[in-house]
């Protein structure tokens, strides 16, 4: 072996940081897609749920149209939750591992490791979401929206699992096992669940009322809605729907950016 | 020192109230190997992350390939690399994988990635599994493709941490060629460990650490010759054996043990050569001692620490090196 000449590396500017970036989002992706048992939970999961609900609690729910129409929505919303479990699961175990000190002893800045990550959830995410909407389709979901809908739907779908991974990447850095990491996904879970995403917010008792229709994951259960099945039951329509989706945005964009800075000043300090 | 590519004074680190470093100093020369030999805990891994600028310090300062570890510490990751205890490898991805990843990490230039990481594959002799996930891979070649991993950007310094630890003897000794070889090419070694044999092996210098301080420095052979030789220890039936043992071999028997105790041990001074020990056992036997067990034991990271710091090392997941020979007689 010759280690005799000496390559000195170039200055790392934002090509380098972009270049890592993409390495690390590659080697995620590659660890992920061998993960196969994360990847069928992943999708099982919110595929029962979504027969569940329409088949077991379905027929209880009073509303003027098949209740898939309105739980849709809320059910895609539920995937990013179980992929915030592997991501954080995955960034832990780089952490706790010898991993993490071989590449803060390379040249490649912290965000690009945890940014692998949160770009390996949203393309696995776009996985399981896909399955469990061709599911939905399958079992009676009929869309009606155009393609600046879908467009508009897929786009703030895609912010929203992003934040959701940088929240799940700051879990996963602070985190010291990976159970710990793990339990990021029952904070994601349970917050659809205290929205409009599987009954109509003015259902709920007055006292919950103020959280579900004030917490993030409402406006972007509602947008989705109303972009997709306008025609349902509380489908907020119109220049309502500009407003729903301007806080939606601000929602998914404020949590990403302050969990993706969280996330790096913890990587950068963990020891 | 011009030639010095680590320099390290007056090093300080606590973790909370718990002082790790009370002033460590250390140089590593130009194409030189140094040891920081010392049990667990010693603080041998914090020294280390100090200088691969993972851990910022408490007081002191550390330059490494000229680059103060604190205030240019982007410059001091282009020179070096760092193999720690735990392998830094992704199981579920191939050798090849592997080294890819960490070549493009290391701005091999895009073109040479390829060559690079069939050459390091090569060189750890891996060739023949590079295509095969690191799960499947034993301890040693994960060991193996771990150091290659580390030598992929040619660091100028190379830090490895306890590259050892946990290995079988065989996988050790191979271990400890690759290491040459990469010393011979021109890399400067700082290397930890807590076996006395691996610093001996690998090292120019060695420097024992011990509670945070550098208690000695030098070679392995200024190490050894203050530690003192080699060895032939006798457990006995009684005082009135070792009595014996002792009056016959007044020059070289240690006088210190505890000879009133139930089955007290005296130990023989010897250079460890055959024809040396032939002649001791010779000895004993004709005194009509039998001993109830001997052994012949070279000198320890244990006899080493007791004799520098004063005190035992605290290595109880250590082997014993040291131990060439145990035979068991019956009494």
């Amino acid at each position: 072996m010759t280690t005799t000449t000496t390559t000195t590396p170039r200055l790392a500017g934002l090509r380098d940081a972009l270049a890592d970036a993409a390495t690390m989002a590659g080697r995620s992706l590659r660890l992920a897609s061998r993960d196969l048992d994360a990847m069928i939970t992943a999708t099982a999961v919110p595929v029962m749920i979504l027969l569940m609900f329409t088949f077991v609690f379905g027929g209880a729910m009073a509303m003027d149209i098949d209740y898939i129409q309105y739980a849709t929505p809320g059910i895609i919303l539920l995937c990013a939750g179980f992929g915030a479990a592997s991501t954080a699961v995955a960034v832990e175990q780089d952490m706790s591992g010898g991993m993490v000190d071989r590449l803060r002893s390379l040249p490649t800045r912290p965000w690009t490791v945890l940014f692998g990550h949160v770009a390996a959830a949203l393309a696995k995410n776009l996985v399981t979401t896909g399955v469990v909407f061709g599911v939905a389709v399958a079992i009676g979901f009929r869309p009606s929206a155009g393609v600046l809908g879908w467009l508009g739907a897929v786009g703030l779908l895609t912010l929203f699992v992003a934040a959701i991974a940088w929240v799940a990447a700051f879990f996963g850095v602070i985190a010291r096992t990976p159970d710990a990491a793990a339990a990021v996904s029952f904070v994601v879970m349970f917050l659809p669940y205290v929205s409009s995403a599987f009954v109509p917010v003015d259902t709920l008792p007055t006292w919950l009322r103020g959280f579900a229709q004030h917490q993030p994951v409402t406006p972007v259960i509602e947008t989705v809605r109303g972009l997709l099945v306008p025609g349902t039951p509380g489908a907020v329509v119109g220049d309502q729907l500009g407003s729903t989706a301007l806080v939606a945005i601000a929602w998914c964009v404020g949590i990403g950016a302050v969990f993706a800075a969280a996330a790096t000043v913890a990587f950068r300090r963990r020891r | 020192m011009t030639d010095a590519v680590v320099v390290a004074e007056g090093l300080h680190k606590s973790y909370g109230d718990t002082p790790v470093l009370r002033g460590v100093g250390l140089t590593l020369h130009r194409g030189e190997v140094l040891a920081l030999l010392g049990p667990n805990g010693a603080g041998k891994t914090t020294t280390v992350k100090i200088l691969s600028t993972l851990l910022p310090l408490d007081g002191g300062s550390a330059t490494v390939a000229g680059y103060d570890v604190v205030r240019d510490a982007a410059q001091v990751r282009r020179h070096i690399s760092l193999t720690g205890q735990q392998v830094a490898l992704d199981l579920k991805a191939t050798g090849l994988e592997n080294l890819t990843m960490i070549a493009k990490l290391s701005r091999v230039p895009r073109r040479q990635v390829k060559a690079r990481v069939a050459e390091l594959l090569d060189g750890v002799g891996l060739a023949d599994v590079a295509g095969r996930r690191v799960a499947t891979y034993s301890g040693g070649m994960r060991r193996r493709l771990d150091l290659a991993a580390g030598l992929i950007a040619r660091p100028r310094v190379l830090f490895l941490d306890e590259p050892t630890t946990g290995l079988d003897p065989r996988s050790r000794r191979d271990l400890w060629e690759l290491v040459r070889d990469v010393v011979a090419g021109g890399t400067s070694l700082f290397l930890t460990t807590q076996y006395l044999e691996e610093a001996d092996e690998l090292a120019d210098r060695i420097a024992l650490i011990d509670h945070g301080v550098v208690a000695a420095q030098g070679t392995a052979d200024e190490l050894k010759r203050r530690v003192g030789q080699a060895r032939v220890e006798l457990d006995l039936a009684d005082a009135a054996d070792a009595l014996r043992i002792r009056t016959a071999f007044p020059d070289i028997a240690d006088t210190a043990s505890d000879t009133s105790a139930a089955s007290p041990t005296v130990a023989l001074a010897t250079d460890g050569s055959l024809a040396h020990v032939r002649e001791l056992i010779a000895g004993v036997e004709s005194t009509g001692v039998v001993p109830a067990s001997w052994r012949l034991r070279e000198p320890t990271l244990d006899d080493v620490f007791l004799t520098l710091t004063g005190h035992a090392a605290h290595a109880p997941d250590a082997p014993e090196p040291g131990t060439t020979i145990t035979q068991e007689k019956a009494a």
